[in-house]
């Protein structure tokens, strides 16, 4: 079986990201860039699976400029097998990274398609929903277990409420949570072994995949900050004011 | 614990700073076949660079021909010098030392510049390993320096291996260049091993903490190069601040004081927030935001402190070999210059045997020597020492003699020997309010759960000897706040937060007792510095 | 007019508080708002959902496959429901990003994701790279608008309403490649610091790790989640999975108490969502009372005591 993982290059998470003052986007000038850290758990769950005879090959996929082939071959130096960039030029909206994404799971006949819940970059959480959309098969979101049994998998999600286990049939797509694994540190000669493993460059239009981005985002303005509040002199006052608020 | 895992090069470079990707460069350049690995320790190439910086373009015309045509991301030709002598509220124009004449040169971010010949290096076929921290010396049999050994990486605080636990491999590599800046953690060693000082006087050093704002529309003059002397320093502490003026509104301003302070109770952090109250800075930064911020110890010998700078299986660049040039205050065309001198001896005579005369026989050390005696001038006060740079600067270094240096740490006074003098410090408004904040805009980010790299020797004197000669002077020279005395239920303690470091190396360089050994934390931790 | 029906959350018993927030955000839209309840013998909470004011319809389907919220089951019956509508809405929970996203993705549109700010019928506000942006974005005239409510942006619609129940057939048939297991709700007295919807932290003037006793007890009497500051985790008072913070854990409970935190930047980072912040510290100058909703100078070796004698 082989598994699919997706992953994106995003503004690495510990840069303080910064609104231009135009408001025309974010600061990018000179940041680091990085694999989606949930990107890397889905690859990593991937690795394990393989490592433990569930899945014959991993794959990882991205989406971008040829600039996104830095995190393409950081995933091979982690231990995929071979990579797959699906070239394009501008960023893509969830629904067209999905469609190209089903483009690629139709090629590639996966067992499995294994993403990040969420860019940290956008905070979307769309894109994995919508391809299990497209692509008519089951969802798995918020994964903080994944085993695999033949033709199904059971996997424990982290919602709200707690921990819930589905059962789903595969081919399906599992999105990953944080506390699913630690990914593992990349061994520096696998970064060398990385360059020689297989990389395809499929165009976005040779998939036959058009961008459509239909949300326009206007501007963009950094968050409201926190404002002073009031100051209580005794317990009473403070235990009063949180009542007054519904506080408690 | 088993055999570590073995890549062969013929070349590992420890550091990918200017000195560092100038000599895998010009290496390649020379010899296409060599194979050359660069290790770095931060997490992305340039985020642990820190400096100024204006720099000399000679040695990347020569390096890189036509690289002014794709210029490095922050580039900004210099326009103008201005030097100034400030008191607490005034300022009078001082004319600039020849030295500091810049006209043709830039104003770099010399991060951004790090990261922007690390491409080209990867272009030309160098593997550089940014994420890596080399954190051992590999002998070979016969006691000659053998390579590195790359740290392990996923160990717990109390040093047990994690799930994530990945045993660091070795390099090994017929030739080591130690390009780790000043004071790196291996350089110290083999400085020591191989008694490289033997003949020379102690290093002195500085450090010099940075800024980088965005100021109001029309507040930054692009290409303006303004350095200060006078306050908020006494005329007994060496230093001044530099503030250089970027296009898109931004202004790199920073402080340099030399670590041969006698006052424990002086904050070198304190110092820099208190220049920027100055009348002439305030107005320029008010309004503004900080955009980055960090800290780097630099070295300030010169020539009479110059190590040997090669030892059997490895040599010395850059800063780690000495080679800034104060009076400049540029160190940049010094480093790349060396790495260059490296790389072309190490072409023609495949071993580092030989580096040393070559570099002591180069205009790289006889810029050195011509100016020698100005820093050490200093040593007297402000006034005598710009007495003696005036000088050594009109004789060119020609008078036959040479002052000496004295080490850093030797130069603290204890707290019953001395009394601060006033030094005319006001109420501060500006960001940060204190180094914690300053630390945020460092992006520094150590996993919490590995070993202390701030290794104290003698733990007891902490709390005992330093507390009553010095006040723990750690809690105030470290400009990220990693040392704190905490009074808790079990009496008082040293509280080293390492998750705070910036990597500037100063703890380990003035601690009076020289008990700080500061070794590399696990690869890719430290500061995430965006074009200091 | 805008059209729009508002995805309910709820367990088969309990209209989930977060519906009513998509109400408010619906009523700031403007138009007919009506509420889908989906699952197997919804009466119950389909009546609820017609309690709340300004809806016009609850719709409810009920099936043996939607008893669940699988989104393979329930995405295929919100898309044929939406087709009447211009707008879809459903909160921004985990309920809510599972599902929303693959109702867009049938509908052949991409989804606003936790809007924070209606602006007009097809503009909002959205945060992006954790709440460090916030984007101002809008759809196409036409399109069906898909979006998640960001809970923590918006107050829950008041009661008093009196919609009518109208309830229809299931139009798909179950996937039949998903199927339900359980849920198991996560175990302990205390709640998880990550989603209690209150939190109490401690911080360096704690002084041990013995001292730190007394914000447990706090916290067990007012039913919340325990956090510190770094200080308190590098002092070692408690272990680090409780730190809040930029290189800890980042939360937005509906309250967070912070006792003897100074409130450095790096805590801040991590609470700056939050409903609101009570501080109390000895240090009038500490920077927790700048963001500080409520703040109290005192210390907290006093001031948590008289706390709990006056929740008593």
């Amino acid at each position: 079986m082989k598994i699919l993982v997706g992953i994106k290059r995003v503004v690495d998470y510990n840069v303080r990201v910064r609104v231009l003052p135009d408001g025309s986007g974010v600061d990018t000038e000179g940041v680091k860039m990085s694999v989606n850290p949930f990107d890397e758990i889905a690859l990593e769950e991937a690795l394990r699976l393989r490592e433990a005879g569930k899945a014959s090959e991993v794959i990882v996929v991205s989406a971008g400029g040829d600039e996104c082939q830095q995190q393409l071959r950081t995933g091979l130096a982690m231990g995929a097998d071979r990579a797959i960039q699906i070239k394009t030029d501008g960023p893509l909206q969830p629904l067209s990274a999905a469609r190209a994404l089903l483009k690629v799971t139709e090629r590639e006949q996966p067992g499995l398609v294994i993403l990040g819940k969420q860019a940290i970059d956008d905070d979307n959480n769309q894109t994995g929903q919508m391809l299990a959309a497209l692509w008519n098969r089951p969802q798995a979101t918020f994964a903080s277990e994944v085993v695999l049994d033949g033709e199904k998998a059971t996997v424990t999600r982290e919602v709200d409420a707690g921990l819930e286990t589905i059962e789903v049939d595969l081919p399906a797509v599992v999105t990953v949570d944080l506390r699913l694994n630690e990914p593992r540190f990349v061994k520096l000669p696998d970064i060398m072994k990385a360059k020689r493993k297989p990389l395809d460059v499929l165009p976005l239009e040779e998939l036959g995949v058009a961008v459509e981005n239909d949300l326009a985002i206007n501007t963009y303005s950094p968050p409201p900050q926190r404002q002073k509040g009031i100051m209580v002199e005794t317990t009473e006052q403070l235990v009063q004011e949180l009542k007054n608020r519904g506080l408690l | 614990m088993s055999e570590r895992e073995i890549m062969e090069y013929d070349v590992v470079v420890v550091g990918a700073g200017p000195a560092g990707l100038a000599c895998a460069i010009r290496l390649k350049q020379l010899q296409p076949d060599a194979m050359v690995a660069v290790i770095e320790k931060s997490a992305e190439i340039g985020a642990h660079i820190l400096s100024g910086a204006v720099i000399e373009p000679g040695p990347l015309d020569e390096l890189l021909p036509g690289w002014r045509d794709k210029p490095p991301p922050v580039c900004v030709p210099v326009a103008r010098d201005e030097f100034w002598y400030l008191t607490a509220t005034g300022r009078r124009r001082l004319p600039t030392p020849p030295q500091q004449n810049n006209h043709g040169n830039f104003i770099v971010s010399l991060g951004a510049l790090c990261g922007w010949l690390a491409p080209q290096a990867e272009a030309l076929g160098v593997d550089i390993f940014p994420g890596y921290s080399a954190s051992g010396i590999h002998f070979t049999a016969d006691g000659a320096v053998g390579g590195v050994i790359i740290g392990d990486m996923g160990v717990s605080r109390d040093g047990t291996p994690k799930d994530t636990y990945m045993q660091g491999i070795e390099i090994h590599a017929p030739t080591t260049v130690l390009s780790e800046g000043c004071r790196g953690h291996l350089s110290k060693q083999l400085i020591k091993r191989f008694k490289l000082t033997e003949n020379a006087q102690p290093q002195t050093y500085g450090v010099g903490m940075k800024e980088l704002w965005r100021v109001q529309p029309g507040k930054s003059q692009p290409g303006l190069v303004q350095h200060t002397l006078g306050w908020p320093l006494d005329s007994a502490t060496y230093g001044g601040s530099f503030i250089y003026h970027l296009d898109k509104d931004r202004i790199a301003l920073g402080f340099v004081t030399g670590l041969d302070y006698a006052d424990p109770e002086f904050t070198p952090f304190e110092a820099f927030q208190q220049m920027k109250h100055h009348p002439m800075v305030k107005d320029l930064l008010e309004g503004g935001e900080i955009l980055s911020a960090g800290a780097r110890a630099l070295v300030e010998g010169g020539y009479q402190a110059l190590p040997r700078a090669e030892m059997p299986g490895a040599l010395l660049i850059g800063d780690a070999a000495g080679l800034l040039n104060v009076p400049k205050i540029k160190g940049t065309h010094q480093a790349m210059r060396s790495g260059m001198l490296a790389a072309e001896h190490l072409a023609e005579q495949s071993t580092a045997s030989g580096f040393d005369a070559r570099l002591k026989s180069s205009a790289i050390v006889s810029e050195l020597h011509k100016v020698r005696n100005i820093r050490p001038g200093f040593y007297k006060g402000l006034w005598r020492g710009l007495i003696t740079a005036a000088i050594e600067t009109i004789t060119a270094g020609k008078l036959p003699r040479t002052l000496t240096l004295h080490a850093d740490h030797t130069a603290l006074a204890k707290v019953t020997e001395y009394t601060s003098p006033d030094r005319h410090w006001g109420a501060r408004e500006l960001p940060p309010r204190d180094r914690l904040a300053s630390v945020y805009f460092a992006a520094t980010e150590h996993d919490e759960d590995q070993p202390v790299h701030l290794q104290i020797l003698e733990p007891d004197i902490c709390t005992s000897r330093c507390t009553q000669e010095y006040n723990n002077p750690c809690t105030r020279f470290c400009p990220a706040s990693v040392y704190e005395m905490v009074e808790d239920a079990d009496g008082q303690r040293l509280q080293i937060n390492a998750a705070n470091c910036v990597h500037c190396k100063t703890c380990d360089i003035k601690d009076p007792y020289q008990i700080i050994n500061w070794v590399t934390p696990e690869g890719g931790s430290g500061p995430n510095y965006q074009n200091l | 007019m805008s059209k729009i029906l508002i995805v309910a959350e709820h367990d088969g018993q309990q209209l989930n508080l977060s519906t009513a927030k998509c109400v408010s955000c619906a009523q700031k839209i403007g138009g007919d708002v009506d509420i889908a309840v989906l699952g197997q013998n919804v009466d119950g909470v389909a009546a609820q959902a017609a309690a709340i004011g300004g809806i016009s319809r609850v719709i409810t389907v009920s099936a043996d496959h939607l008893e669940h919220p699988l989104a393979a089951n329930w995405a295929p019956e919100i898309t044929t429901l939406a087709a009447d509508y211009s707008h879809v809405l459903a909160p921004s929970t985990t309920f809510g990003k599972d599902l929303m996203p693959r109702v867009a993705a049938l509908a052949g549109v991409n989804q606003f994701s936790d809007v924070m700010e209606v602006l007009d019928e097809r503009t909002f506000t959205r945060p992006i790279y954790a709440g460090n942006a916030i984007i101002k974005v809008s759809a196409a005239a036409g399109s069906l608008v898909a979006m998640t409510v960001r809970t923590a942006s918006w107050q829950a619609a008041a009661g008093e309403g009196q919609a009518s129940i109208e309830a229809r057939d299931a139009s798909h048939a179950d996937s039949g490649h998903t199927r339900y297991v359980g849920l198991k709700s996560e175990g302990g007295e205390r709640p998880d610091l990550q989603s209690a919807p209150m939190v109490v932290s401690g911080g360096r003037a704690l002084g041990s790790e013995e001292n730190f006793s007394i914000i447990y007890q706090l916290a067990d009497k007012l039913g919340a989640g325990v956090g510190a500051s770094r200080a308190a985790v590098d002092a070692g008072y408690v272990p680090n999975d409780m730190q809040v913070g930029q290189t800890g854990k980042i939360i937005a409970p509906d309250l967070y108490w912070a006792f003897g935190i100074s409130g450095a930047i790096q805590h801040i980072t991590g609470i700056k969502d939050a409903g609101t912040i009570v501080a109390v510290n000895k240090d009038a100058e500490a920077p927790i009372f700048e963001v500080a909703d409520i703040g109290l100078v005192g210390d907290l070796f006093t001031v948590i005591p008289e706390l709990e004698q006056l929740l008593d």
